[in-house]
C-alpha cells in the first residue's frame, strides 16, 4: 500500500467533505451507539454497526457520530442500538438486526420519528 | 465461543478501552511455515494488580457491575487450547496489558479468523478518542494500518463522515486483501 498518495487522497477527501458541510443546513448532531460487550458481539452487534456505517455510506449523511460502549446489562436484548437526536432523549432499542438498523436508520434518525415496535420496554 | 477469531479479537480489544487505553496495538500473524496463528492486543490501559490478573481467565470473575460473569478471556483461552495453542497475559498497573494467543493455525477446530476489515473498522469508527494500529501478516508480507496521521490530516472532521467512511473501509479492505493475495502468488 502506497501510504503517501493515500494520505494525499485523504487530504482531497477532508476538502471536499468541509465544503459539502459548510453547504448544508445545519440541523443538529445525531448521535447513534450500538453496544458491543460480549454479550453484543455474540447477538451479531458487529453486524448491525456495519449496517449503520453502510446506510450512512450509501446515504451520504453529514452530522451522525456513531460510537460503541460496552455492555449495558441488557444482555438479553442484544444487539442494542441507541438513539440520541439532538437534544432529545436517548432511545435504546433492543435486538436490532442489521435490517432493523436500516429501518431505523431511516426512519428515526433520518425521518425523525421513532420505530416504537422496536425500542426495549424499561 | 464465537463464530470467528475476528470477534474474540472486537471483544478484547473493548477490555482494552474500558480499561481507558488511549493506544492499542493489535497484531495479527499466519505463519504458515510453522503451522502458527498468533494474535496480541496489548493496550496501555490502567493494567491490573497481580491478584486480578491471576483471576482474569476465571468466568465467574469480571470488573463490571452490570453481570457477575465475565466470558471474554476464558471463552478465548479455551478456543486456543482446543487448536494446540495457548494463552498469555501480561500485565502491570499503570502500563497496561498484552494479550497473546496462539492456535495451531490448519488445527481442524479452529475457527476462522472470519471479518478482521469490518473488526478493524469498527474499533477505529466506534472509539475515535483510541489511537489504533492494526499489523495484519502472512508471512513475510505485512500490513500496517496507524489511524494517527489519518486523524491529523482529517483534523477535526469526524471519523463517521461518510467520505472518511469510504476512505477508510478501502484502505482497511485493500490493504488486506493485498497480503491475502500476494500469499496466494508466492
Amino acid at each position: 500500500m502506497n501510504t503517501i498518495k493515500s494520505l494525499d487522497d485523504l487530504k482531497k477527501v477532508r476538502e471536499d467533505a468541509l465544503a459539502k458541510r459548510k453547504v448544508k443546513t445545519t440541523s443538529g448532531t445525531s448521535q447513534v451507539v450500538v453496544g458491543m460487550g460480549t454479550c453484543g458481539i455474540a447477538a451479531g452487534a458487529r453486524e448491525t454497526m456495519k449496517a449503520v456505517l453502510k446506510y450512512v455510506e450509501s446515504e451520504n449523511l453529514q452530522n451522525i457520530l456513531v460510537t460503541q460502549t460496552g455492555c449495558i446489562g441488557l444482555c438479553e436484548q442484544e444487539p442494542i442500538m441507541q438513539v440520541v437526536l439532538g437534544e432529545q432523549p436517548k432511545v435504546t432499542y433492543g435486538k436490532v438486526t442489521p435490517e432493523i438498523a436500516a429501518k431505523i436508520m431511516k426512519e428515526h434518525v433520518v425521518g425523525g420519528k421513532v420505530v416504537s415496535q422496536y425500542v426495549i420496554p424499561l | 465461543m464465537l463464530k470467528e477469531l475476528s470477534l474474540h479479537i472486537l471483544d478484547i480489544a473493548e477490555n482494552s478501552v474500558q480499561a481507558k487505553a488511549k493506544k492499542v496495538i493489535i497484531k495479527v500473524e499466519e505463519n504458515l511455515r510453522n503451522d502458527r496463528l498468533n494474535i496480541q492486543i496489548i493496550d496501555n490501559g490502567k493494567g491490573m494488580s497481580p491478584t486480578t490478573l491471576a483471576q482474569a481467565t476465571n468466568p465467574f470473575y469480571t470488573s463490571r457491575t452490570t453481570r457477575k460473569v465475565g466470558l471474554g478471556i476464558p471463552f478465548l483461552k479455551e478456543a486456543a487450547e482446543a487448536c494446540n495453542g495457548s494463552l498469555k497475559i501480561e500485565s502491570k498497573e499503570k502500563i497496561g496489558t498484552k494479550i497473546e494467543v496462539e492456535f495451531q493455525l490448519s488445527h481442524i477446530d479452529r475457527m476462522p479468523l472470519g471479518d478482521l476489515e469490518d473488526t478493524f473498522l469498527n474499533l477505529v469508527i466506534g472509539y475515535p478518542e483510541v489511537h489504533w494500529k492494526f499489523h495484519f501478516k502472512i508471512d513475510n508480507n505485512e500490513f500496517v494500518f496507524d489511524d494517527e496521521p489519518i486523524k491529523k490530516i482529517l483534523e477535526d472532521l469526524p471519523l463517521s463522515d461518510p467520505s472518511v467512511l469510504a476512505f477508510l473501509r478501502k484502505t482497511i479492505f485493500s490493504g488486506i486483501a493485498e497480503v491475502k493475495s500476494n500469499m496466494k502468488n508466492n
